[in-house]
């Protein structure tokens, strides 16, 4: 029982890294860019969302939604000022941007909400499902927090296949000038990729601190790391990609951590490795071929 | 004539370069002298020896070989904690301080570029953003196996244990020197100003005389086109493993100097974080700029010590500054404006010299 209890904690860590490795893999698809400060997005939608449920006393649904709208607005403003003038620079530029954007947004964070952790009320209840006369317990928040990562998944397939502006998306990924000339409007469609990968992080941040309830300004870069990490493994600017990278990874750091808590990171890393030696564009990553 | 020049501008940059260096260690060593450097930015003064070695050696990946590395600070914590376990364990062999210091070191760098080697050897197979993700993923391995690795000396020799202290079987007298997540706590303090301004000049000197040779060229052409030269017949493995090792090896090195700076030393004190600063180092310095990456590396290390009156407000402030410069320097639309300015001194001086010619046309 115990291994089927690990998977269950397994996939349900590994929805939150999928929500938040989908952030990070649709702003690399389309600006080509490593968006460090994506895990600190997550904090401050994990932080907004405690506010209003704890002080404010907001339903938890209505927390939700208020952290989304924050990190939306965040995300777009941070695109906007710090992103978007380096369009056409290097990517080490805007790498190091990035990273700029992470410490302030840490930093601001510590600033305005003390480093001293916060105790994180989960939005849907401590309750859990027992199974098989109690041998078998799944907490409520991993059945949320699978049940998310589902819909956004279905939800995402959906938009970037269906929608104009999900078409937009996938164009500007191909080939920005092409979609320019087809009158597409790349900046905006930029923004717009940033916002949802921004709300994406908002529910991510959300979920996480449901389910590990302590909540600092450093909360987001662990996870935001490993989401990461699960973006390439699955092969980064794929959408389902991102989905299976982060579940898998979800699911190795729990059994590795079962095995010996110390070396769990460790373990994760050496299995990125090794999958990216051995398929260097990752798990779904398309191979590009290199033109002379 | 015109096959000297460059050679010559190199010759002359490079001597700016070494000037720049030994002038400043002199100059701070007459301040320390007559005591005009604060307490803490004398304690300072050992890490930033460290921390420009190691931007140094990662210009040499990042900017002359072009691949982006975000674990460098990995190759420091091998050099740091072999470093500390060569500096214990040779105590009673080694009496002076100096010397143990020296070899303290050559381990450090050794082990250090046999870890560059194993991670490079893989590493180097993958392109651009992977590679980054690779050599990120190696830097937080390296920080967690020295996270559970327990280390000990008595008179049969070192050993080591992954379990804890008593797992090592230390025979009556010996001492556990690296006690997994509490890393080192006893370490004896050996580095001095002036080693690590040796290790500086070593460090500059290695990569400056790599960077002009023939291997140094080589690596720059597989950077600038890798196609094309390794049309021409230049092994992109063998030459992009010089320079990762070179600088993994110079890492090392720097590790076990800050290391002996301290009494104590964890393994997290080497994350992702500092892997990060020292690429910032690299970046706003200049890419391939050796020069650069010194000055940048010497005046942020110090930053947020001359910040220390907004206490709270240190690192906020260089967030926005890191991200001011960054956009400054590479935004199209601050380009534009320094080119326009440039144009306007431009024209100012010209017509001020129509102006002088027409005027002395005149008094004839």
């Amino acid at each position: 029982m115990s291994i089927l209890n690990n998977l269950i904690n397994g996939i349900s860590l590994g929805s939150v890294y999928a929500i938040i490795a989908l952030g990070y893999t649709m702003v690399y698809g389309i600006a080509k860019m490593l968006n460090f400060a994506h895990g600190d997005v997550i904090m401050v939608g994990a932080y907004v969302c405690f506010f209003a449920t704890g002080q404010f006393g907001l339903p938890p649904l209505a927390g939700v939604l208020l952290a989304m709208v924050v990190c939306t607005v965040l995300g777009m403003v941070i695109e906007r000022l710090a992103y978007k003038p380096l369009r056409q620079s290097a990517s080490l530029a805007v790498l190091i941007t990035a990273i700029g954007v992470s410490y302030f947004l840490q930093n601001s964070a510590l600033l305005l909400w003390k480093s001293d952790p916060k105790v994180f009320t989960s939005v849907v209840g401590t309750g859990s499902v027992k199974l098989f006369g109690g041998e078998l317990t799944i907490t409520h928040v991993a059945i949320v927090t699978v049940l998310a990562c589902v819909v956004i998944m279905l939800a995402l397939t959906w938009f970037t296949g269906r929608t104009k502006m999900g078409k937009a998306m996938r164009a500007c990924s191909e080939d920005k000038a092409a979609a320019q000339l087809m009158g597409i409007d790349v900046d905006r469609t930029i923004s717009m990729t940033f916002a949802i990968g921004s709300a994406l992080a908002a529910i991510a941040g959300v979920l996480l601190c449901s389910t590990y309830p302590s909540l600092m300004p450093t909360t987001g870069s662990l996870p935001g790391i490993k989401a990461f990490t699960a973006a390439v493994f699955g092969g980064i600017g794929s959408i389902p990609g991102a989905m299976l990278g982060g579940i898998l990874l979800g699911i190795i750091e729990i059994f590795a951590k079962a095995f010996n808590t110390n070396i769990s990171d460790a373990v994760v890393f050496a299995v990125l490795i090794v999958v990216l030696l051995v398929k260097p564009t990752g798990l779904l990553g398309k191979a590009v071929r290199e033109k002379v | 004539m015109k096959t000297i020049a460059p050679g010559r501008k190199r010759l002359v940059n490079n001597i700016i370069t070494y000037g720049m260096v030994i002038a400043a260690f002199v100059i701070l060593q007459v301040l320390n002298a007559g005591g005009m450097l604060s307490p803490s930015l004398q304690g300072q003064l050992v890490p930033i020896c460290a921390y420009v070695t190691m931007a140094i050696s990662l210009n040499l990946v990042v900017g002359i070989s072009g691949e982006l590395s975000l674990g460098h600070a990995g190759f420091m914590s091998v050099g740091a904690f072999s470093g500390v376990v060569a500096n214990l364990s040779l105590q009673s062999v080694l009496p002076s301080g100096p010397v143990r210091l020296l070899v303290a070191m050559v381990i450090g760098a050794i082990l250090a570029g046999i870890a560059g080697t194993i991670v490079g050897v893989p590493v180097l197979r993958l392109r651009g953003d992977y590679l980054a993700i690779v050599t990120l993923a190696f830097g937080e391995i390296i920080k967690n196996i020295i996270n559970i690795l327990y280390i000990g000396v008595d008179e049969n020799g070192i050993h080591f244990s992954t379990q804890n202290e008593m797992a090592l079987n230390l025979a009556e007298g010996g001492k556990a020197i690296l006690k997994g997540p509490m890393g080192v706590t006893a370490n004896v303090k050996l580095s001095t100003f002036t080693a690590g301004f040796i290790l500086v000049l070593i460090a500059l000197t290695v990569v400056l005389n790599l960077v002009n040779s023939r291997s140094g060229r080589a690596i720059m052409a597989l950077r600038d086109n890798r196609i094309a030269a390794e049309s021409v017949g230049i092994g992109a493995t063998k030459f992009k493993l010089t320079a990762f090792v070179t600088s993994a090896v110079l890492a090392g090195a720097a590790g076990a100097l800050y290391a002996m700076n301290y009494s104590s030393l964890a393994a997290k004190k080497f994350d992702f974080n500092t892997s990060i600063l020292i690429l910032v180092f690299v970046v706003l310095g200049g890419l391939g700029n050796i020069r650069g990456s010194i000055i940048a590396a010497a005046l942020l290390y110090v930053l947020p010590e001359l910040l220390r009156d907004f206490y709270d407000y240190r690192m906020l402030i260089y967030a926005i500054v890191l991200i001011l410069v960054m956009l400054a320097t590479n935004s199209p639309f601050f380009r534009d404006l320094k080119g326009r300015f440039q144009e306007w001194l431009r024209e100012r001086a010209m017509a001020k010299a129509d102006a002088k010619a027409k005027g002395g046309k005149g008094h004839e």
